[in-house]
């Protein structure tokens, strides 16, 4: 276990190490120099080389790397030109309403791909599992933003049930509970109909393993041989996906939070990205490859923890 | 309980469907089995013992479906009874054992709850109760420290221990019936023996009824009392061990016994008598006898017109035989060779000479483990293959004997010592750093054919690139020579076309071994080629090997854990231990005391096909080392059942020799032999 822990966390300091320079060089490199990014479009070039002086960027990648990494160390992650804030406090918030997010998310899509992924699997090619197969093909071809426009146009502009925006605001006379119902339903519904057609595939090939005739001619009931042998090798295979989702859950779900206004960690990326705003753009590269390298871990550990052919 | 059958099998139908249709695999089976009976239900693969099995107990999968007849068993129609009736009976009053113990238990619970399960869903008794229990059924099946072994995942324990623990968890409910498919089949020899003499011990205690299913005759022998041979989904014979041992009536249980290689038969004694063709499907079934096609009694008109009805065989009203021949076929002889055992002649110039062979792996760092110390996987090996003859390495898995064939033909580079073929040092050679002409003289033939020809390649493809690589001829010639290679190997020129998944077991085998010889090899290393073959076909490949070595002159050396079928074929064995040759000389002084006490404890393992042949079992205690940590004196000290003493554990064993036959043991030859002539010898009885 302690050979696992040092392992990783040394996996995750090389990761981080490579894309900060990655990142940083990229930034570098890209058309245009930094102070003229900074400065935009109107500034005179007696502007931008004056920055570039004070900024020091006439000095060697390597030398500004080292002082990169240095301010980064001491916590001091850079301002944000686009919002005229420190890029800790921009980034931590919209981090957090991101989360909010996730969490929300991922407490759907875990049980409910589970429990359909597993009813469906249990008896391949009955007709709940035809039923369950053809409803996550549907939902998980259907883009995010269209799922999301049907669903707003149903209970925002039809019924007027729900609100058509989550900015996370209490105005209008919308709860942030009600405002997160929608964004919540459209990535669940997303991202269900790909971990339940894992889940069931891996269900599948387990009722096939021989064990499974050993547990039903041992006279166990039908529930019995689900719950107690099928379930936990079932899932050893997703397990490590699942995880995954925990990625994209708070990176990739810039177009349902577009869709929605929805203050998130993956809009806050667009727009460093759209306003050249340097400083965020390689701070939420950061976050992001950390969660990223954070969820492969976990995934690991969970498959650790399930299969005991792998703990040592 | 009334008086009647505990099991009572009456014209049993089964249809699978398929997508063309219904497919009727067993078109009525019956047979009757005792309370406390133990039944053996012999047969090729495909031929249905499994479905009959599986029927009993009704898991027959979603396209299985029993379509007539009656399965009645302590009184009870089973055929009809409902999901609950069905859940009462499994695992209570009849409990299945399985062939591949480690598949058949759930790898994430431990051994000890998957024990438990049972009796507290049968029985509701408490946790406390059920582990008691458990406890005491795993020192039945005499495992070592039960409560140790009760927290254990599967992949914990070795094969052997696993099959103990499937075979403790069907006895825990004490079941009336227990029906165990191949339990043996993929066991080493010496585990198989433990486990067959488990069974007949268990069997007396518990008093359960047995169905054992075997395709090998050797082990129903140990076990049963009476056997039904089936073929294509039909019982064609049926009667007590002996009678159908020593007088089998049907030419498909002849068959069966003559393909069968024994300990005191050789290739130049009593060939192997395989039986023509291969099991036919259990559809297209053909009016008359379903065994017509194969059958070298056949007699066109009485057989294949109609149906043939089962008949009692004169004189014996307890065996029942399908044929209409039974009573005009001559009586059965077993084969036998001569008395005077022939030698195979001089010693022979050397092919392939393995001198002080090394190979030791280093430790490879794995994830999440610690560092591991190294693997000797040989050491010290010295054979030598005669050209022209067979040299067959013999042994437990892990001794050592792939390795050897990994090293002859550059897949693994020796650590030391040397291997010379025909000359030339090759021990240190890789199979790329070996010329196309060296490449050429050494050809291997893999144990599983499925593995070694690519599914997406047809027959003669692999034949003919194989043919183009080692021969460089130019592509007008392949045709020709793919032929004349699928000729060799008796196969017919259409199956070039093929790919290997339309092929059966046999066919693949032998366009393995076509592909083996397009570079017309002086030597052919076999690794168990034969091992995962049914008995009718092994029978035929070694034949095949036999022949061609014959007629090619090419040396064999032969890998394999089968000492019966070694005894057959080779002319010099060598027997390893934990990377060692415990024993080595030619194949009649090999089987023949004094042995050494490895030997002679593989020999009495072997399952012999012979109701009244009776052996003293050697069984062997423990389990095999570790190949990291071998013992520091003789390897095999630590299970030895002729051990003297510490010098065994201390020492490295001196090597005697009788001539060209060596054995590595502390006891001097005589004593040897003094010890073991008082054995029965390996042989048949004369009756």
């Amino acid at each position: 276990m302690k050979r696992f822990v040092v392992k990783h966390v040394a996996f995750l300091l090389l990761t981080l190490s490579a894309v900060s320079f990655l990142v940083f060089t990229l930034n570098e490199f890209s058309p245009g120099a930094v102070a003229r990014k900074i400065l935009g479009a109107y500034a005179t070039q007696e502007q931008v080389d004056l920055l570039t002086k004070q900024m020091g960027l006439d000095r060697p990648v390597l030398v500004r790397y080292v002082e990169y990494v240095k301010t980064l160390a001491s916590g001091d992650l850079g301002y944000s030109t686009r919002f005229k804030l420190p890029v800790r406090d921009v980034i931590f918030k919209h981090l957090a309403n991101t989360a909010l997010l996730a969490a929300v998310a991922f407490a759907c899509i875990v049980p409910l791909s589970t429990v359909l992924g597993v009813v469906a699997g249990m008896r391949e090619a009955s007709r709940l599992d035809r039923g369950i197969l053809m409803f996550s093909t549907v939902i998980a071809s259907i883009p995010e933003f269209a799922l999301g426009v049907f669903l707003a146009s149903v209970f925002v502009v039809w019924l007027g049930w729900l609100p058509g925006t989550a900015t996370l605001v209490a105005g209008g006379g919308w709860s942030v509970a009600a405002q997160l119902v929608l964004p919540v339903a459209v990535i669940v519904l997303f991202d269900s109909g790909y971990v339940v057609s894992m889940i069931r595939a891996s269900m599948v090939e387990v009722m096939q393993r021989p064990y499974i005739r050993t547990a039903v001619l041992k006279g166990l009931p039908f529930r019995a041989v689900i719950l107690r042998h099928a379930l936990r090798n079932a899932m050893l295979t997703p397990v490590t996906i699942i995880m995954l989702q925990i990625n994209y859950l708070i990176a990739g779900v810039v177009v349902v939070e577009t869709v929605f206004a929805y203050p998130g960690f993956g809009r806050m990326i667009l727009e460093a990205a759209l306003f050249k705003d340097i400083a965020l753009i390689e701070a939420g590269a950061l976050v992001a490859v950390f969660l990223a390298v954070v969820t492969n871990i976990l995934g690991d550990l969970a498959y650790r923890l399930l299969d005991p052919r792998i703990r040592a | 309980m009334t008086d009647g059958p505990l099991l009572d099998v009456r014209d049993l139908r089964i249809a699978y469907t398929t997508r063309a249709g219904e497919a009727v695999v067993i078109p009525g089976v019956s047979f009757q089995l005792k309370a406390g009976e133990a039944l053996g239900l012999v047969g090729e693969s495909g031929c249905g013992k499994s479905t009959v099995a599986l029927s009993i107990v009704r898991y027959l999968g979603r396209a299985g479906r029993i379509t007539g007849g009656s399965v009645r068993f302590e009184g009870r129609e089973l055929t009809t009874l409902g999901e609950a009736g069905l859940r009462a009976i499994r695992g209570r009053r009849i409990a299945m054992v399985y062939q591949d113990p480690m598949a058949s238990l759930n790898p994430v619970m431990t051994v000890g709850r998957q024990l438990m399960e049972a009796p507290m869903t049968h029985e509701g008794v408490s946790t406390s109760a059920a582990r008691a229990r458990a406890l005491t059924m795993l020192a039945e099946v005499k495992l070592a420290d039960p409560e140790a072994v009760m927290d254990r995942y599967p992949h914990q324990l070795s094969g052997g221990q696993q099959q103990r623990i499937v075979i403790a968890m069907a006895l825990i409910t004490g079941p009336a019936l227990l029906i165990m498919d191949e339990p043996t089949t993929g066991l080493d020899v010496t585990v198989e023996a433990a486990v067959l003499d488990l069974v007949r011990e268990l069997r007396s205690r518990h008093h359960s009824a047995i169905l054992f299913i075997s395709h090998n005759l050797g082990s129903i022998v140990r076990v049963c009392d009476r056997v039904a041979v089936m073929y294509r989904g039909e019982l064609v014979e049926e009667g007590p061990v002996r009678r159908i041992f020593t007088n089998p009536r049907h030419p498909y249980t002849r068959g069966l016994l003559d393909c069968l290689p024994t300990l005191g038969s050789d290739k130049r004694q009593a060939p192997l008598v395989p039986i023509a063709g291969q099991v036919e499907s259990a559809l297209a079934r053909p009016q008359g006898c379903g065994f017509a096609g194969r059958c070298g009694h056949v007699e066109t008109g009485r057989c294949t017109s109609r149906p043939i009805p089962s008949a009692t065989v004169c004189g014996e009203p307890d065996h029942r035989v399908v044929c209409v021949r039974a009573d005009e076929l001559p009586r059965w002889t077993r084969r036998r060779g001569a008395d005077v055992a022939q030698e195979a002649g001089g010693p022979g110039e050397p092919m392939v000479a393995v001198q002080h062979l090394t190979k030791i792996y280093e430790p490879r760092r794995r994830r999440f483990r610690g560092p591991r110390r190294p693997v000797r996987a040989v050491s010290d090996v010295d054979v030598v293959a005669a050209r022209g003859r067979t040299l067959a390495i013999v042994g437990e898995s892990g001794c050592g004997k792939s390795t050897v064939a990994k090293v002859l033909s550059g897949l693994e580079v020796a650590t030391s010592g040397k291997v010379i073929l025909d000359g030339i040092e090759v021990g240190a050679l890789a199979i790329d750093a070996r010329a196309a002409a060296l490449k050429r003289k050494l050809q291997m033939v893999f144990q599983n054919p499925d593995s070694t020809l690519n599914p997406s390649h047809t027959v003669g493809y692999a034949i003919g690139r194989a043919l183009r690589r080692l021969r460089g001829g130019a592509a007008t010639d392949a045709a020709a020579g793919i032929a004349r290679l699928l000729d060799v190997v008796k196969l017919p020129p259409a199956i070039a076309a093929r790919k290997p998944r339309h092929l059966s077991g046999g066919e693949k085998q032998r366009a393995a071994i076509a592909r083996a010889l397009a570079g017309d090899p002086d030597v052919i290393v076999a690794d168990e080629p034969v091992s995962a073959l049914d008995v009718s076909v092994q029978a035929a490949i070694v034949n095949l090997l036999t022949e061609i070595q014959a007629a090619r002159g090419a040396t064999l050396v032969f890998i394999s854990h089968d000492l019966a079928v070694v005894r057959y074929l080779a002319d010099t064995v060598a027997v390893m231990y934990l990377g060692t040759v415990a024993e080595l000389g030619p194949v009649e002084r090999v089987f023949a005391p004094p042995y050494h006490p490895y030997t002679e404890a593989l020999l009495s393992a072997v399952p012999v096909p012979d109701p009244d042949h009776a052996v003293a079992r050697i069984l062997l205690e423990g389990r095999v080392p570790r190949a990291d940590e071998i013992p520091r004196g003789c390897p095999f000290a630590t299970r030895c059942p002729r051990r003297v003493g510490p010098v065994c554990d201390e020492t490295p064993p001196p090597v005697q020799r009788f001539g060209d036959h060596r054995i590595a043991c502390h006891i001097p030859g005589d004593e040897l032999l003094r010890l073991q002539t008082a054995l029965v010898q390996p042989r048949a009885v004369e009756r």
